[in-house]
């Protein structure tokens, strides 16, 4: 609704506009807000009506804690970057498009993480898929917005697929229809032998929409998008809707062997790849955005677990992530639009210029480090609390872990401090702070990291808690606070950020390294994508070539094989050729009008000129017309008249518009194969008439009209009364039909007409 | 083609032609006829009317786009049959009132409306199609 009217309002508001807009989401963020101590009490919120009954789908909706946190998430967020937004894209002639398509995203996020029945799930989560189609490609004057548009969408739009598919195979495993059903199953899926087929095709889904290796790298393509629908989507929201999908089925798909050793596994291949191609980039947005992905990797990896800690972990670094990363986001953009430029390597010394978004910056790199007070911090010494133990497997998780994280801890520094300190860099505008609506956001955001920490009873209680009982399935209480407590999670902390320190001053050395790594491996992903579409276009080329030769009287010959093969074969094969007719007896005046056909047939057969052929076979077709006249038919002989004299004019005005030769030389051959061919069509068509003339006709339908025609329609031509009212919606549909193919012949014709010499000869070209 | 005979009776017969179709999309519902009988008729008229007197003459007869009146048509008999929906019966039920006009009882319908709407969708598509390529002769 808000989305309908932001264009509007835009026009009117200009950007103050989004303090308007904000409202909405605002308003959806205290709606559910209310609901938290509900929630938080262990139950769960449930509604919904039937959408369409006889297909068993429901318009449903399930709130229990993992839905509501998201949902906070996302309408809280939400209402900071419409804020922002309104001042980040200040003066932009189309920020009124901006604004709807940014709340039609915050629409099908809500929709998707409060969908109860799974085709809304899917319905909702394609329609993410297109918002964000929609808002990468915002810019799309810009060749490169255009193709991470395009690549994003195709991704997960595939992915989107696969998710269906998940679904329909987790329906037919267990029957159930609805996520609050499914979650009452208990143990049908886990011991189905569908289990394999559902647990591949939704992780297809989820891999695809949270970007995990190798899928990743069409989120950092999407930073073509502007900053605060980076912030918002790309880090806050849409990309964790694989994290929440795999959340939302782990009661009922994890605890087995494949979940506990895929999922790890493609996680934490993500972080590490996440945090290593992170290091090489020097721009902001992009730094941070492959640290997204390392973050999604790591949620992915905990979620997979399976332990109760590590989900408590997932839940923990889900939130906080949301918060530190979409403030850091904005502050990258706000860095930028004040600066006009992302590059880290000219940025430094703004802590005058921009104190506030100085505050904003640190206070969510430190959440972002994991450093004591923060909220980034307890979701660390739980996420080392949950890897820590003793046998291979999660010594290298933990491995992987504390490498990845040390370089997040340098990257969320690189962000949030290097641009602010040391000796003013070379920018190439003088910087200076951002309006109210620019830095409000990200303060806000990275406001309530610090604050979820230090009150974090609070927040576990209201969150964290019903969260994680949501997705272990059973009872959880998170417990953890900011009070370090010595042990080994606490060792490994400290280690990460000796390492992440050693990285954020070792930086400019370790881009560099990265960088010549990766120009020696060369091909990745992203270059994949790009070989298999063109790869594709090949092929359907290819394809189009065989099966579309452009040349017209191929398609007419195989048009009418098809056509007469289609009704003689069946014919024969079943012996159901019609009996001879019985000969009655002819008028006069019918054999005449048959004679005329016939004549005129034999003109058209023989006549050397294209136009007396045209005009010959209008005679035969007079002749039709008069024998409906004839046989009590007057509708349909007067529309044959009129189809006749008009389709002969037309077709002489396209014949001498053609430049054909006068008369026509075809070979032999070609003669013989067209005359057998007109010869089988006429033959079967004639053997239908005939069958169908022979069977018991049910006239059921011709009475009903016969007595209703009158009485309901008012009217007496009975074919009138079937074409406009009886059948009025075909009639409809047919005019529609008839108008789209004026159009479509217009287009054509205007085109030939504007090269029209050129396209002539290119014609004839090819007709030879 | 272009006589003095033909072009001086084209106007004529076209006018006549055109009438002709109105009284046939009119009277469609009880006797022979109706909105596509009377919509080929009426491009009938036009192309003869183009044959003797060019395209442009046509074009300013017709004063709108034919296209825009094949799409107004189709508009029309999507509306008529919206209609419906005020009184809550399907989607094209037809509706019937009677109206006093100049001392007659005359029937309006929505099906009527949505004839009209045909008759002039087949007017527009066909009319342009004609139109464009009677244009491409003359060039």
């Amino acid at each position: 609704m808000a989305a309908l009217a932001a264009p509007l309002l835009t026009r009117v508001l200009k950007h103050n506009a989004a303090w308007v807009l904000a409202l909405a989401p605002l308003w959806i963020f205290l709606h559910f807000g209310g609901m938290l101590e509900t929630v938080a009490g262990g139950n769960s919120v449930s509604g919904g009506f039937d959408w369409i009954a006889s297909l068993g789908v429901r318009f449903s909706w399930y709130v229990d804690g993992l839905s509501l946190t998201f949902a906070l998430l996302i309408s809280g967020i939400g209402t900071l970057i419409v804020l922002y937004s309104g001042g980040y894209l200040k003066g932009h002639e189309q920020q009124g498009r901006f604004f709807s398509f940014i709340l039609l995203f915050m629409g099908a996020m809500q929709g998707l993480v409060l969908a109860d029945s799974f085709l809304m799930l899917f319905v909702f989560w394609e329609l993410t898929s297109i918002a964000s189609f929609l808002l990468i490609g915002f810019d799309h004057r810009r060749e490169a917005s255009r193709r991470a548009a395009l690549q994003a969408l195709v991704v997960t739009g595939l992915g989107g697929l696969a998710l269906l598919a998940g679904l329909l195979v987790v329906a037919m495993a267990t029957g159930a229809n609805e996520l609050s059903t499914l979650l009452a199953s208990g143990e049908a899926l886990r011991s189905s032998p569908l289990y394999a087929g559902a647990f591949v095709l939704l992780l297809g889904g989820a891999f695809t929409k949270s970007a995990q290796f190798p899928f990743h790298f069409w989120l950092p393509n999407a930073m073509e998008a502007p900053t605060p629908v980076s912030a918002y989507l790309h880090s806050a929201t849409m990309v964790k809707a694989g994290v929440y999908l795999l959340m939302r089925f782990n009661p009922v798909m994890g605890d087995t062997a494949a979940w506990e050793t895929v999922l790890p596994l493609f996680g934490g291949a993500t972080l590490l790849v996440g945090t290593l191609l992170a290091v090489r980039q020097s721009d902001l947005k992009l730094m941070l955005a492959y640290t997204t992905v390392a973050s999604l990797g790591l949620l992915v990896m905990l979620t997979g677990f399976g332990s109760e800690v590590a989900v408590e972990a997932a839940v923990l670094y889900l939130i906080a992530h949301s918060m530190f990363k979409g403030a850091l986001f904005m502050v990258a953009g706000l860095i930028d639009h004040e600066t006009g430029t992302r590059n880290i390597a000219s940025l430094s010394g703004l802590r005058r210029a921009m104190p506030i978004t100085f505050t904003a910056g640190l206070l969510a790199a430190l959440s972002m480090g994991g450093l004591p007070l923060f909220f980034g911090f307890l979701a660390k010494e739980e996420i080392y609390a949950a890897l820590a133990g003793t046998d291979m497997w999660a010594v290298a998780a933990t491995l992987v872990a504390v490498v990845g994280n040390a370089l997040m801890f340098a990257i969320a520094f690189a962000v949030g401090l290097k641009p602010f300190i040391g000796p003013l860099g070379d920018a190439p505008r003088k910087a200076h702070e951002g309006p109210l609506l620019l830095w409000l956001g990200p303060l806000v955001l990275a406001v309530c990291g610090l604050a979820a920490g230090l009150f974090s009873p609070f927040a576990h209680h209201l969150f964290s808690s019903p969260m994680a009982s949501a997705v272990a399935g059973e009872p959880v209480a998170v417990e953890i606070s900011t009070i370090p407590h010595l042990g080994l999670p606490l060792a490994l902390s400290v280690l990460t950020v000796l390492l992440g320190i050693v990285a954020y001053l070792g930086q400019t050395g370790l881009r560099a390294a990265m960088a010549s790594l990766v120009r020696t491996i060369g091909w990745g992903p992203d270059r994949g994508f790009d070989q298999s579409i063109k790869a594709l276009v090949r092929l359907s080329v290819a394809v189009t070539r065989i099966v579309q030769s452009g040349r017209l009287d191929i398609y007419l010959t195989a048009t009418f094989i098809a056509v007469a093969l289609s009704i003689l074969v069946p014919m024969v094969a079943f012996d159901e050729l019609p009996a001879m007719p019985q000969v009655t007896e002819f008028w006069f005046y019918e054999l005449t009008v048959v004679a005329i056909a016939v004549i005129g047939l034999g003109a058209v057969v023989y006549a050397r000129n294209r136009l007396t052929a045209i005009v010959s076979l209008g005679i035969q077709g007079f002749a039709v017309a008069l024998l409906f006249m004839l046989l009590g038919a007057p509708d349909l002989s007067f529309t044959q008249f009129m189809v006749e004299t008009l389709s002969v004019v037309i077709l002489a005005l396209v014949m001498t518009r053609l430049r054909l030769a006068v008369s026509e030389h075809r070979p032999l051959g070609q003669k013989a194969l067209d005359v057998t061919v007109s010869a089988a069509c006429g033959l079967a068509f004639g053997l239908l008439l005939l069958k169908v003339t022979q069977l018991p006709f049910d006239d059921t339908l011709s009475r009903f009209f016969e007595v209703n025609a009158k009485v309901i329609a008012h009217g007496r031509n009975i074919v009138n009364v079937i074409i406009v009212d009886f059948r009025g919606l075909d009639t409809l549909g047919e005019i529609a039909v008839v108008m789209i193919a004026g159009l479509a012949i217009l287009a054509l014709i205007r085109i030939r007409a504007k090269d029209g010499a050129q396209a002539v000869s290119k014609q004839t070209e090819r007709a030879q | 083609m272009r006589t003095l005979i033909f072009r001086t009776a084209a106007p004529y017969l076209s006018s006549l032609m055109l009438l002709f179709s109105v009284f046939v999309l009119l009277r469609g519902h009880n006797e022979p006829g109706g909105g596509f009988i009377g919509g080929l008729i009426a491009v009938s008229a036009f192309a003869i009317l183009g044959i003797a007197h060019g395209v442009p003459a046509v074009r300013r007869a017709m004063y709108f786009h034919p296209m825009a009146v094949s799409g107004f048509g189709l508009l029309l008999s999507a509306l008529s049959g919206l209609l419906s929906f005020v009184y809550e019966v399907p989607f094209l039920t037809g509706i019937w009132t009677s109206v006093h006009l100049l001392g007659m009882e005359v029937d309006f319908s929505t099906v009527m409306f949505f004839d009209i709407g045909v008759y002039l969708v087949v007017v527009g598509s066909i009319t342009s199609i004609a139109l464009a390529l009677e244009e491409r002769e003359d060039n």
